[in-house]
């Protein structure tokens, strides 16, 4: 593999981080070099929320990025604000649940994703995050699929949230 | 040594500490390196250690004075203006001999600054912020593994020197997650054990030897004075051969020599490879140590090739003044900066350098 950067973008609340905290794992978990920076600033309740993630076979020279090659964005604010960021031919994966707008942009690929309709279907709403991580990674195959359940089950997952496992494996092939 | 851990900076340099071997810690909250005493307040007691949030950043600084006086091994931790405030305690402890272990992750420029990423108190932490003739060594990691092993090593100096030792970072190697490896917990000393490890320590009165301890940063008579700088100075000099330390990558061939340390050389590393793939030859010098500064890593540039070192900071040219007393004159040496908590992107460097190199020619 290259050297892949991730941009995660939503509401505070929507999971985003927790999108790239489960790559980053399980990046870390196949002995990949990964890095895992979340929005880092002054930030109000119920604002915006972001991650990079870099995963690479080299060590990551740099946590930051100036341009992704692969953009989620979870609310309308993120595709606005983000979408110059991805580069050209880059893959975009889009909440289409609550964005209705079109991205400006004919160089890139876009995906979209009902999330949070797929996971009210499945009977939980919260899932909308994870439906989305499968969406990502069954596309574009960052990670291995055993590492990402393994990264559920001991990680995320664990005592009392132990039997949302299941619900949760189910919304991450749902898309 | 144990398997990969996922940790974010603040957490890691919490957890760092205590293998280490600190088992007191003093803080008081300050974005960006709360997650610092919120780790220690809940790991700290349950591993031998003691906690206490002073009431301020002067407290924190004198607690530890005094708990390290007594033998223990102080960590603190703040960011720039609260290191500020530490700067008596830190010019109390060089005087006296006591060692402490000072993490500064840093925020950006003067006043009550930002908290985005900034290295603009390279000059406060290496000429010594603080009052008198005294230095402190400055290390400067660049991820998040590298700074686990300079706290881990930087306990053992400040015991071996009796010296403060400081560690420069910045918010987002604080915010930032890294798989890292842990090292082995050092064992911690024992009340009975400190005398005989620590006989300088203020342990109590050692009625066998009818010998008696004295910690002060207070010499009345000017001579007495001038004879406990000269001795802390013997120090200094011994550091000065012994801990630079710097990476170098690139340097033969290169047209253009970048110094930069911590977060900024990593996207200076970028720069580099976007660089060779315009054909322009590039290299990196890093200062691992910001004092004693890494002189001796200017002897290696290739002075065939090489026609411009490029000092590249998150500050106004600070650490330029170092690259010129390194370069001493040999090549011209030119600044790439942005301050205020702006980090600049990796293409923003690499037009400034090409800027630099065409003015040159």
């Amino acid at each position: 593999m290259a050297t892949h950067k991730l941009f995660a973008a939503g509401y505070g609340g929507q999971g985003v981080l927790m999108i790239g905290q489960i790559i980053t794992y399980a990046a870390m978990k196949e002995d990949k070099e990964v890095t895992f920076l979340p929005s880092y600033g002054p930030e109000m309740r119920g604002g915006t929320a972001n991650c990079t993630v870099i995963v690479s076979d080299k060590q990551v020279a740099c946590p930051m990025i100036y341009e992704a090659d692969i953009l989620t964005v979870m609310n309308p604010p993120s595709l606005t604000k983000y979408e110059s960021m991805l580069k050209p031919g880059g893959v975009l994966f889009v909440n289409a649940s609550l964005i209705d707008l079109k991205p400006t942009r004919s160089d890139i690929q876009v995906v979209n994703v009902a999330a949070n309709d797929i996971a009210a279907e499945l009977g939980n709403a919260r899932s909308a995050n994870i439906v989305m991580l499968g969406a990502i990674n069954r596309t574009l195959h960052l990670v291995e699929e055993e590492s990402i359940k393994y990264v559920l089950q001991n990680k995320v997952f664990t005592g009392r949230k132990a039997d949302l496992f299941d619900i949760n494996w189910k919304a991450y092939h749902a898309y | 040594m144990s398997e990969k851990v996922l940790m974010k900076g603040n957490e890691a340099f919490g957890e760092a500490a205590i293998l280490s071997g600190c088992n007191f810690y003093f803080g008081y909250p300050i974005t960006p390196q709360s997650e610092i005493p919120e780790y220690l307040s809940r790991e700290l007691p349950k591993r031998g250690g003691c906690f206490i949030q002073a009431e301020s950043e002067l407290a924190a600084i004198n607690m530890a004075y005094g708990a390290a006086a007594a033998g223990g091994n102080a960590f603190i931790s703040s960011s720039a203006p609260g290191i500020a405030l530490m700067q008596e305690g830190l010019s109390f402890m060089c005087c006296a001999e006591v060692p402490v272990v000072v993490l500064n992750v840093s925020r950006c420029g003067p006043g009550i600054g930002g908290i985005q990423p900034g290295q603009a108190d390279y000059i406060q932490a290496t000429r010594g912020g603080g009052n008198g003739d005294y230095k402190i060594p400055v290390f400067a990691p660049s991820t998040i593994q590298e700074a686990i092993d300079m706290i881990y090593e930087a306990t053992y100096l400040a015991n071996k020197w009796r010296n403060p030792m400081m560690l420069l970072t910045d918010g987002m190697m604080g915010q930032m997650m890294e798989p890292v490896v842990l090292p082995e917990p050092r064992k911690l000393l024992t009340s009975e054990e400190i005398p005989q490890a620590k006989p300088w320590a203020l342990s109590g009165f050692d009625h066998k030897n009818g010998q008696r301890s004295l910690i002060r940063a207070l010499h009345m008579q000017p001579t007495d004075l001038e004879i406990q700088v000269e001795k802390i100075f013997t120090k200094y000099d011994a550091m000065e051969k012994e801990l630079p330390a710097y990476a170098a990558e690139g340097l033969e061939g290169a047209e253009i020599v970048f110094v930069a340390f911590g977060l900024m050389s990593r996207l200076v590393r970028e720069a580099i490879e976007m660089l060779a793939e315009e054909g322009i030859k590039a290299g990196l010098i890093r200062p691992k140590t910001l004092w004693p500064y890494p002189y001796a890593a200017f002897d290696e540039l290739d002075f065939n090739s090489t026609k411009v070192v490029i000092s590249t900071e998150l500050s106004k040219g600070q650490m330029i003044e170092d690259v010129r007393l390194g370069v001493e004159g040999r090549l011209p040496v030119e600044l790439i900066y942005r301050t205020g908590g702006v980090v600049p992107t990796t293409p923003e460097v690499v037009e400034r350098a090409k800027k630099i190199l065409e003015g040159l020619k």
